[in-house]
């Protein structure tokens, strides 16, 4: 879908649109003023499109520094009055939740909603935790979309929801959903959103424990009260087939039921979930007492599962209710239409009409992991840091904390560069760790430009205030390019495509105290192994920032450059230093001699490591 | 019930593109259509999936062996892609090879491709194997050769959709000055498998 059709598609008009796309629409529809995120997929292109459309659609939108700044910058803004969005992947909300729980506390004057994207399967993710678990520890609403239209639908309806309870609210996806496309009807939109609100000392903003009793009495009144809404809304309904068999279902998984139930004519009744939480006591005690047995099908936990056996219990009701908690269906993972088909089947008889699949070939496939472009510098930075490791033939191994961005991929041989990760910014934290617990292990850790602004400096304070020792390398590419090159705290363009001030890492670092400070090109590879090499040598916290940058927005520059990487294999002493070593995807080995690839971008770190200059650059 | 493409390659060679206007001009014909995408890592050089079901379907993941048709940009992939094939699937596959980047590292090589194809064909009604990089090279850009596999698609006698219809959509999704070479390697895509 083209971002003129986002902007100007008319009332009535079907669109092909992903559901990231939808999401965009939805509060453009909706009439939002203000939007703020930090960039995480599956939800990264709500925030390109963004940034792409935020003037013509007079919107203020930014990158902020980390999701815990996106939220209070769209919640303070929610209580002047406008109504605002934040959006970010599920692990974003843990980095959020600090000012996310309280944000309900305290409410919102306008409205404020905030989509979160869950990964089950983890397709981009290092967990696959569910955001619904929040939204009751945070007593926050919660709508669960089933598909683009619906995103688009239910943020209209969400807001409506905020605006009546001055709540914030939350709508939950999922990669599928986020990343299907379908047809979605556009609604009217009008582009004269208000720019700036009010803010009004109702006394209510400020939740001293005094305060925050009386404010968490409200909260669970208010969600008391939204619970009467749920049980009527329009987005939980029952679909009455007539059966004494139900399921439940919720969000993406609900379009596998659908599917498996139509393409096998089977009578069953359904309750669709989309308005979740508070979760719609009264509808499904009236479903639960239509029907002798239940499914219930939600991704990831069994949490409207649980929901659904606490009524039961309390009304003492004897459907039988089937789940996760049963093994009727699996714990973990994105739901496919076979797990539901095959659910089914353990609960009542019908045909397996399937076509067979095909078995798998057996002829042995090569796999293909994701790997650092060619020409990434990060590859060059791993290189040395290999280089300058094995230089010191250690008797005990180094230890490698990593971070979140492309350059977790030095996890892979050879470079093995990273070996301890847990969470954006944790690369600094962890190495502070390690340098009070052990003893003789060399550590060097690596963050990226995006990642060491989100959440790398504080622990790099504790580093110096405690007095640790490690060496931090900051990949400084100039974008925050795992989620496909937003920008950031340092590049000097803001979310609104302004020119912005750009943070120094190198002022910002010094300033906290530390002494070694390098700044170095990645791509020279001797200069880089000699920092490292002083670097390990230094008593304290030493930081590189080896900046680059990325292939993502260096086109320009890789486009001038005028030359060729080509072999000479006559003076090739088949070392395999370039191969396995230095592992770049655009150099082979084929039939025993080395090649280079048409994708090669010149980077020119092969010639650097080739000892016979047998590869070299040619005019 | 649903035709279902599953479409698969490898990052950067316009399988998102050729898959967004399969399911525009499906839109256009008022048919209904979802689709489905995993691209998490492509830039990064792994494998790129799209489904796309046309008709009542309202989930964007196929049953395992419910592919009628299966377009694959890599011949590899096409092996990978056949536990959504059933014996009566049709695939339309490229085979001219991309070699995984980690290949070098890997204990197992890259097959011979006739040997791919031979096991293709054991599997499934029809393959259509075309060299799609070729195709595209002559018509004067390798990166047409996704238009290429569009036009291969649509000669496919299953295939829902008319071929000047998705032209028609084609032209709407490329930048003009590249359009001319892109309709050369549509059409001969569509001349190799009529």
């Amino acid at each position: 879908m083209k971002i003129k059709e986002l902007l100007n598609s008319e009332k009535g008009k079907k669109r092909f649109m992903l559901g990231n796309e939808a999401a965009v629409r939805g509060v453009l529809e909706a009439g939002v003023s203000l939007a703020a995120t930090y960039p995480g997929t599956p939800s990264s292109e709500i925030g390109d499109i963004l940034f792409k459309v935020a003037k013509d659609a007079n919107v203020y939108f930014e990158f902020s520094s980390n999701e815990k700044v996106a939220i209070e910058v769209a919640a303070s803004a929610a209580s002047t009055g406008l109504r605002t969005f934040s959006f970010m992947k599920h692990v974003g909300v843990n980095v959020a939740a600090d000012s996310f729980m309280t944000s309900a506390y305290i409410g919102v004057e306008g409205s404020l909603l905030v989509l979160v994207a869950d990964d089950p399967s983890t397709f981009s993710s290092q967990n696959e935790q569910d955001t619904r678990h929040f939204a009751r520890q945070a007593n926050i609403p919660l709508f669960e979309p089933s598909n683009p239209q619906e995103i688009k639908d239910f943020i209209h309806y969400a807001y409506d929801i905020s605006d009546q309870f001055n709540i914030p609210v939350i709508l939950r996806t999922t990669t599928r959903v986020s990343h299907m496309r379908g047809i979605v009807e556009t609604d009217e939109y009008n582009k004269n959103t208000k720019t700036f609100g009010e803010f009004k000392d109702n006394g209510l903003h400020v939740p001293v424990p005094e305060a925050a009793r009386v404010m968490h009495n409200n909260l669970v009144e208010k969600i008391s009260n939204i619970r009467k809404i749920s049980n009527e809304s329009p987005l939980n309904k029952i679909i009455d087939n007539g059966a004494d068999v139900g399921i439940i279902a919720s969000g993406g998984a609900y379009n596998y039921v659908a599917d498996v139930i139509k393409q096998n004519n089977l009578k069953i009744n359904v309750l669709k979930i989309g308005f979740s939480h508070p979760y719609p006591e009264q509808l499904v005690k009236q479903f639960l007492e239509q029907n002798k047995e239940v499914l219930v099908v939600e991704e990831v936990d069994p949490i409207n599962e649980i929901e659904t056996l606490a009524i039961a219990g309390r009304y003492n009701i004897n459907t039988i209710i089937h789940g996760k908690k049963d093994k009727t269906l699996p714990e973990t993972f994105e739901y496919t239409p076979d797990i539901i088909f095959d659910a089914l089947q353990k609960i009542i008889s019908f045909e397996d009409n399937r076509h067979t699949p095909n078995e798998m070939s057996s002829i042995q496939l090569p796999s293909r992991p994701a790997t650092l472009c060619s020409g990434c510098p990060h590859r060059a930075s791993y290189y040395a840091a290999r280089e300058a490791i094995n230089s010191l033939n250690l008797d005990i191994e180094s230890i490698h904390p990593s971070d979140i961005g492309c350059y977790t991929l030095g996890i892979a041989p050879p470079y093995k560069m990273a070996n301890y990760l847990m969470s954006m910014g944790a690369s600094v934290g962890t190495s502070c760790g390690f340098s009070k617990s052990t003893e003789n292990q060399p550590i060097i850790s690596f963050i990226g430009d995006s990642t060491f602004f989100h959440a790398g400096i504080p622990p790099l304070i504790n580093a110096v205030h405690n007095k640790n020792k490690f060496t931090l390398v900051i990949l400084d590419n100039r974008i925050t390019a795992m989620t496909g090159g937003q920008t950031n705290p340092g590049i000097p363009i803001d979310g609104m495509g302004d020119d912005a001030p750009a943070i120094s890492i190198e002022a910002l670092v010094k300033s906290i105290g530390i002494n070694f400070v390098k700044k170095v090109n990645p791509l020279d590879v001797k200069e880089m192994i000699e920092v490292y090499k002083d670097a390990l040598n230094y008593d304290g916290v030493s930081v590189i920032i080896a900046k680059y940058p990325c292939n993502l927005i260096n086109k320009q520059k890789i486009r001038e450059r005028k030359y060729n990487i080509v072999v000479d294999n006559e003076k090739c002493v088949h070392c395999n230093i370039c191969v396995d070593k230095l592992a770049c995807p655009s150099i082979n080995e084929i039939d025993g001699k080395i090649t280079i690839d048409q994708v090669c971008n010149k980077c020119g770190v092969c010639t650097q490591v080739c000892p016979t200059g047998a590869i070299s650059k040619k005019e | 019930m649903a035709y279902n493409i599953y479409i698969c390659g490898i990052g950067g060679q316009g399988i998102i593109k050729t898959s967004i206007v399969i399911g525009e001009t499906a839109l256009s014909k008022d048919m209904n259509v979802v689709m489905s995408e995993i691209h998490g890592m492509s830039q990064r050089g792994g494998v790129v999936s799209t489904e796309l079901k046309i008709g009542e379907d309202q989930s964007p993941i196929i049953q395992e062996g419910g592919a009628d048709l299966i377009l694959s940009f890599e011949p590899v992939e096409a092996l990978r892609a056949l536990h959504k094939s059933n014996k009566d699937s049709i695939i339309v596959t490229n085979v001219s090879p991309v070699l995984p980047s980690t290949i070098n590292q890997q204990d197992v090589d890259y097959p011979e491709i006739d040997e791919v194809i031979k096991e293709l064909e054991t599997k499934v009604k029809k393959v259509f194997a075309i060299d799609a990089n070729e195709i595209a090279n002559n018509a004067g850009h390798p990166l047409s050769m996704n238009m290429a596999m569009l036009g291969a698609a649509t000669a496919i006698s299953t295939f829902p959709l008319d071929k000047e219809e998705v032209i028609e959509m084609m032209k709407n999704h490329l930048p003009p000055k590249s359009i001319e070479i892109n309709l050369v390697a549509f059409e001969e895509g569509y001349n190799s498998c009529v």
